[in-house]
């Protein structure tokens, strides 16, 4: 009751204020850049780089033989992934060639400490990237939750050159977010989890990834 | 920004100056000097002996009020159509920027409008308007310039003094670190918050004096006297100038008064 | 008089070491801004974007506030209203009590701070965890933050590591910020596993599409938003806008102007609480949405402007004084300029009215804001409400007024509108120059670190008028 008070009372204090009538939004900043596709590629992997992420060149074809290079460099012992999505079906297949497969098939609450404890690496699909920022865009789902791009140390993520947009405006314009309706969650990722809190001197892995791996195809 | 003048700003034949309170008391010099550039350009100039204070002190104050007052007085002063030319950025932006908000709702506003309008800072208007050609009679000298807060970032004409040192071959131009940085004068805030103004001021000394310059130059008398004063009471040499005086002096000056 | 305020500037001013490590912070964070906002057409232009967002938003405010509770509320979103910070607390205290949770794990959350939440769920039992590093840091010292960036900025890396080896005695002294980084996500990791409820703020609020938007670069603000089953944002009113298609200019803008980066490490959408197919996400979302004087402030035209703020913090960085006497001298929860315009207006001139004292209206806040705030001209606005009698409705105003200091602009104005009388008046201080020159030597708070200005024999009245020049 006295919240919905509230609730009235601020609204209406707003609404009896006097009127303003601001200026349109200038629209002399364009959504996307005049960028071909070999600039967007090239920002993108040049801003990724400069916030310290892996970006790891792949085709459609032999995108497997390079996860298992980062898999044995990093000598990971396990990887998380939905072997639901297309991607992730075609590491299963082969399975034999790479760490221990982990997969989470039912809510976090069963599976919370194990993703906290002894995952060293997920491995998820996106939804493109940002060439300006150099950004991974993730709408998690239910095969890849939101939280395997977060809680293990090694984050490695695959992006379609195709996918790749040259602005955060242009992606969600074209992609046609409003249209599509917005997921439970978007994450927008430009690198390993980081910090400069102290004498803004910047350390990574603070509380997400210490690393974030692409692999583009 | 646009440092040509525009065709538009043809050099006028009159001018009125306005001195401002701080030049009439304590650096008498930089006005006459002020004037004596202004005539040397052909431009005649008007100094209406009714001027006082342009009311920025207490419109900073919040005491709008007496600002109002004052400032009214001074609308009365300038009835010809000519530019008003002030040496300081800080009381021709109180003309130029805040006489029109002062004057909002009053019946004279448009008065202050017009008067806003034919407002310039000593500076702008010798590059902007009177393309002014300085050729440097001085012995060789280092300065370092303080340009103002007004004069950054209410006027927009910080750079015009630089313009202006750039054309005397015999003066270099020495840059202090933060130089972007206010002085920590503020008018009455150096009184009413002392301890911070003289943490600010001092740390623009210690800027300034680490240039190794001999002189401080700058636009504005208040930060000048702030500056100049702590680089004194710090035991330094380097000596403060308005520009006027400085340019006048090495271009065709000295006139007798000092 | 010195007020207390006055003593702890006073104070604030002898702490070398916070001065050393806010100077030396400032600069990194104008020198990372200069390299990302350089190209000045093109910062004229995402300002000129930004600021009609953000105004546009502002403008249409109670329109879009309903527009983003339906569609919050059609997504699952709780949106809970509080006039003040003691009902945004409660609100924050009962949602707790449902869930019988005894803990709660924050991001970082400068709304939170306003609220005083870590104190008030304190005293109701419940204790608060921050997980942002700087915020812990400022927790563990049992601190206020000094900076809504970096809130530890004040603090050295020595000072944090006898802290963290203090309250981590299990991690060894150190002073490699790497090693203290991973200290705190060692102490951490567990609790965001275990925590029954996640607190964050809000950096937009998207009316059409019904999302929270947050900005981070730690991951924490994603771990206090996903992990937990609940998971509870606090925003003031103001951090609304329209569509989504506003967001990436002002995260731009945002990010930009606060670090120079080009973006954060991660930008967090939120829509809804977990749907019944996923497995992960909070099962509940609630959105507070904290008024506290900012429907007041939307009542006045000129003073509106105050809420078209982002909180990036620029402002703060490149303020003069804000570098010499640190966040905490200004006793407010947002210190620097955005803090001097907003606090008195949100808490009362009587309380912070000083405050609007502190400031040479130098400008440099309104030439780096994003959202083009006119700070100098709020202060400006807000020295006059304290010191005049009428009627508007910012508590406190007037209450500045001083009698004597009345009678002196009085009198100064008298003189200035009586030319003869102010000719004479600087004749007999000129005259008078080597009394009058004793006298200011005795104004300590001039000649404290300055020598004493030297008056001029003759004025440039009467210099002018020998040189015959012109009077009309
Ligand atoms: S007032 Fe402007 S500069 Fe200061 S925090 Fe707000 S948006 Fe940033």
């Amino acid at each position: 009751m006295k919240i919905n008070n509230a609730r009235n009372n601020i609204l209406n204090r707003l609404k009896t204020s006097l009127k303003s009538e601001s200026e349109p939004v200038a629209h002399d900043v364009p959504d996307s850049l005049d960028w071909g596709v070999d600039d967007r590629l090239l920002h993108f992997n040049k801003q990724l780089q400069a916030a310290n992420a892996e970006v790891h060149d792949a085709t459609k074809d032999n995108w497997l033989i390079t996860l298992k290079h980062i898999c044995s460099t990093k000598r990971l012992k396990n990887l998380l992934f939905s072997p639901a999505t297309p991607w992730g079906a075609q590491i299963l297949e082969r399975s034999y060639e790479f760490p221990t497969f982990k997969h989470f098939d039912y809510p976090i609450d069963e599976w919370k400490p194990a993703l906290f404890d002894g995952i060293d690496a997920a491995f998820t699909s996106t939804h493109g990237g940002i060439a300006e920022t150099g950004t991974i865009i993730l709408w998690p789902d239910t095969h890849e939750p939101r939280l395997i791009s977060l809680v293990p140390p090694v984050h490695i993520a695959l992006v379609e050159k195709t996918e790749i947009y040259s602005t955060f405006a242009d992606a969600l314009k074209t992609q046609n977010w409003i249209k599509t309706g917005l997921p439970t969650n978007i994450l927008l990722i430009s690198g390993p989890s980081k910090s400069a809190d102290i004498e803004q001197t910047l350390t990574y892995g603070v509380h997400g990834p210490k690393e974030l791996v692409i692999i583009l195809v | 920004m646009n440092l040509t003048p525009t065709n538009a700003s043809s050099k006028p034949d009159s001018v009125y100056f306005y001195g401002t309170c701080l030049i009439d008391l304590l650096y008498p010099q930089a006005g006459v000097s002020a004037v004596h550039l202004l005539k040397r350009e052909g431009v005649n100039v008007i100094y209406p002996q009714a001027q006082t204070c342009c009311g920025q002190p207490a419109w900073n104050s919040g005491y709008r009020d007496e600002a109002l007052t004052v400032a009214r007085a001074q609308l009365a002063l300038f009835s010809k159509p000519i530019p008003i030319v002030v040496p300081s950025a800080s009381c021709a932006g109180m003309i130029k920027v805040h006489y029109p908000e002062l004057f909002n709702a009053q019946p004279d506003k448009s008065k202050a409008l017009d008067i806003a309008e034919r407002t310039y800072e000593l500076t702008e208007f010798l590059t902007d308007i009177l393309n002014i050609n300085l050729t440097d009679l001085g012995a060789p000298v280092t300065v370092a310039v303080h340009s103002s807060c007004s004069a950054r970032h209410e006027m927009k004409v910080a750079d015009r003094i630089d313009i202006l040192l750039d054309q005397l071959h015999n003066v270099t131009h020495a840059e202090p670190a933060n130089k972007e940085e206010c002085c920590g004068f503020g008018g009455t805030f150096a009184i009413k918050q002392p301890e911070i103004s003289a943490a600010m001021v001092l740390e623009k000394a210690k800027a300034i004096e680490y240039t190794n310059a001999q002189r401080l130059i700058g636009q504005d008398c208040g930060c000048l006297m702030n500056i100049g004063c702590a680089l004194e009471k710090q035991g330094h040499t380097i000596t403060h100038q308005h520009i006027a005086k400085f340019l006048w002096d090495r271009t065709g000056g000295p006139h007798r008064d000092n | 008089m010195t007020t207390e305020f006055r003593k702890h500037i006073q104070h604030a001013l002898t702490q070398r070491e916070v001065q050393a490590n806010t100077k030396n912070v400032v600069n990194r964070l104008r020198n990372h801004r200069r390299a990302a906002l350089s190209d000045q057409a093109d910062w004229q232009r995402l300002r000129r974007q930004s600021t009609a967002i953000r105004t546009h938003a502002v403008d249409k405010l109670p329109q879009l506030l309903e527009l983003l509770e339906d569609k919050l509320t059609q997504n699952g979103i709780r949106v809970h209203w509080a006039e003040t910070t003691e009902q945004a607390n409660q609100i924050v205290l009962t949602i707790m009590q449902q869930h019988n949770a005894s803990f709660v794990i924050k991001g970082k959350s400068m709304v939170s701070e306003e609220m005083g939440l870590n104190h008030y769920l304190k005293a109701h039992g419940i204790e608060c965890l921050e997980s942002d590093l700087g915020e812990l840091i400022i927790q563990l010292a049992n601190e206020q933050p000094s900076h809504i960036i970096v809130p530890a900025l004040h603090k050295n890396r020595k000072q944090i590591a006898r802290l963290f080896h203090t309250y981590f005695p299990a991690t060894p002294y150190t002073e490699d910020i790497n090693a203290l980084a991973q200290s705190a996500r060692h102490f951490l990791r567990h609790k965001f596993a275990t925590a029954p409820v996640g607190l964050t703020g809000v950096n937009f609020m998207v009316a059409e599409t019904g999302t929270l938007c947050l900005v981070e670069n730690e991951g924490n603000g994603r771990m206090c938003s996903s992990v937990p089953p609940v998971h509870i944002a606090v925003s003031g009113i103001e951090k609304v806008v329209e569509h989504l298609s506003d967001v990436p200019p002002l995260l731009r803008m945002l990010t930009r102007s606060a670090t120079g980066q080009s973006i954060t490490t991660y930008f967090n959408m939120i829509s809804s609480p977990r749907k019944p197919d996923e497995k992960d996400g909070p099962l509940e979302v609630h959105l507070v949405l904290l008024d506290n004087g900012r429907s007041r402030i939307y009542n006045d035209l000129e003073l509106r402007d105050t809420l078209n703020c982002i909180r990036c913090g620029a402002c703060m960085n490149h303020c003069p004084i804000y570098k010499h006497i640190g966040g905490h001298a200004y006793q407010t929860v947002i210190p620097g300029p955005i803090g001097t315009i907003l606090e008195p207006q949100k808490s009362g001139l009587n309380l912070y009215g000083e405050l609007t004292q502190v400031s040479t209206l130098c400008g440099a806040c309104r030439e780096v804001c994003p959202v083009s705030i006119p700070i100098p001209k709020i202060i400006n606005r807000l020295r006059w409400e304290y010191i005049r009698q009428s009627a508007c409705n910012i508590p406190g105003a007037g209450s500045g007024k001083k009698k004597t200091e009345a009678i002196v602009w009085k009198i100064w104005a008298w003189s200035c509108v009586h030319p003869v009388v102010y000719n004479r008046i600087g004749r007999t201080i000129t005259n008078m120059r080597s009394l009058i020159g004793r006298i200011l030597k005795k104004i300590s708070a001039w000649t404290a670190v300055r020598s004493t200005p030297k008056l001029t024999k003759t004025t440039l009245h009467e210099r002018l008028k020998a040189l015959k020049i012109e009077d009309k």
